[in-house]
């Protein structure tokens, strides 16, 4: 897309109430200029907000002043190599790996799972943990479900180690917790964000009240936000309006479909199933508690205590590739954007992607490199 | 991704509901849902769970809101995320009424959690 129809996207606004986009972004443009900085960040943390404010243009008509940035918001590109390695030993040993169709490209230390596939190791696509429970049932082999996602596809996950699997299935869980990585970049040195947009859907399972702790321990507003990009601009005048008011917050924007409490059938799921953990997210930091991994009362289904896998040996006969470059982490972390990167669209494309935030769709860069991201109008 | 996809429940069996998302019937489980659901309802779908039931009111807005998404020409990201939504919903079993169904290829898109 270019920079012009892209701005006629946004003129266009595909919402149902032009009117009210428009009263939305001269209010925030009040708030703004009350607020008086020079400069305004905010930080969202989900793959579809990315992909509205992208698609619909919306950084055009925002005020200048206001940064809204993507931060680690797209589980598969803060899914760590080593997670990825793990995934591709187990494929290589004969194992049959279960994934979501975007780990597939996600690259590990010395290869990818579609690289694995190409080497004579078992890969299989599907669409939902469900999915990989019937492989297994079908298969004579033992079926791995490497599981990736944040706290609402955990769910699913969870779900499915609790209704009686096959003794041939496991999970590898590269599930991640969202809240422990806000406060990992609240305290980031650098910091910008002055405040952050939670994603509408994964509330809809953890509730708003969840992010309570957080706005109490670090003074930064949270604003719950659908991903229509009329609820976005609502998100964001909102959090703007609460910054400006200097009284830090949790503020429900979407209740529509978000409840203080959240789904508690599935945070119970979630929580007889997983406990936090640290450990690294690609190319951010160690997150304390950032990890989901499995209780010991599921050891049976946990491929990590059902198999070898002998990461030293894998490393010591893998040289390291292009990802060193990457400047992934930087753009999740808010500090950098894609345009910053000098493998952008050139060593790095969503077909043949370097850094994990090229591989999926709610990444930074796959967005950008489709829509456009940031025109300089 | 976050964006789910809404269908309306046809039957339901146990811990499975046949649903129909925009003509297009497949099998969603109801493990993580915290409400009793029956047919006629609308749920929420996110990699092949029902995670919320759609109360009444809201139904008609929801579904225009996705039919305008879905309707999108080429290829675009977050309609190719709800595609990807109605695929994790399990099998497909028959088709139902024409509608947008014939428009929910698989389109070369990759499943994403």
């Amino acid at each position: 897309m270019t920079p012009a129809t892209l701005a006629a996207e946004a003129r266009k606004l595909r919402f149902r109430d032009p009117g009210k986009a428009r009263d939305l972004t001269s209010r925030l443009e009040s708030l703004c200029e009350e607020v008086g900085r020079e400069r305004i960040s905010v930080m969202h943390v989900c793959g579809s907000h990315e992909q509205s404010i992208a698609k619909y243009g919306l950084r055009t008509i925002l005020p200048r002043r206001l940064d809204v940035i993507m931060g680690p918001g797209c589980p598969v590109c803060v899914t760590d190599m080593p997670e990825v390695d793990e995934a591709v030993l187990l494929a290589l040993d004969g194992h049959l790996v279960a994934t979501y169709g975007d780990m597939l490209k996600v690259p590990g230390t010395a290869m990818s799972l579609e690289e694995a596939q190409a080497r004579g190791g078992a890969v299989e696509v599907v669409y939902s943990a469900a999915q990989a429970v019937e492989l297994a049932r079908r298969e004579p082999r033992e079926v791995v479900f490497f599981a990736s996602g944040f706290e609402t596809t955990a769910v699913a996950t969870a779900a499915v180690a609790l209704a009686d699997p096959p003794a041939n299935f496991s999970i590898l869980s590269a599930h991640k917790y969202i809240p422990p990585v806000m406060e990992i970049v609240a305290e980031m040195p650098h910091t910008r964000v002055e405040g952050f947009l939670a994603a509408g859907h994964a509330a809809t399972i953890t509730g708003a009240r969840l992010f309570e702790r957080f706005v109490e321990r670090h003074g930064i507003p949270v604003v719950v936000a659908g991903f229509e990009p009329l609820d976005v601009l609502a998100g964001l005048t909102r959090l703007v309006e609460i910054i400006r008011d200097g009284t830090p917050c949790v503020a429900n924007m979407y209740p529509r479909c978000v409840t203080d409490e959240g789904n508690r059938n599935a945070l119970d799921q979630l929580w007889r199933v997983f406990r936090t953990e640290g450990g690294q997210w690609r190319g951010i930091a160690h997150v304390p508690n950032g990890n989901l991994r499995l209780r010991d009362a599921f050891a049976h289904v946990d491929a990590r205590r059902r198999f070898t896998i002998d990461l030293e040996r894998f490393w010591q006969s893998s040289p390291p590739r292009l990802t060193q470059l990457c400047i992934c982490g930087d753009i999740m972390a808010g500090l950098s954007a894609p345009t910053d990167c000098t493998l952008f669209g050139r060593e790095c494309r969503p077909e043949a992607p370097v850094g994990a935030c090229m591989v999926s769709s709610e990444g930074t860069c796959k967005i950008w490199h489709q829509y456009g991201g940031h025109p300089d109008l | 991704m976050c964006l789910g996809v809404p269908g309306q429940v046809v039957s339901v069996d146990g811990l499975t509901a046949v649903v129909d998302f925009f003509g297009v019937r497949r099998e969603t489980r109801l493990d993580v849902i915290d409400e009793a659901v029956a047919p006629g309802d609308y749920i929420l779908n996110h990699v092949g769970f029902a995670i919320r039931r759609i109360p009444g009111g809201e139904i008609a807005e929801t579904l225009a809101l996705y039919e305008t998404l879905l309707a999108e020409a080429g290829s675009d990201m977050m309609a190719d995320d709800v595609r990807g939504e109605i695929e994790a919903a399990g099998a497909r079993l028959e088709p139902t009424a024409p509608g947008l169904g014939g428009s929910l290829g698989r389109g070369g898109r990759e499943a994403g959690p």
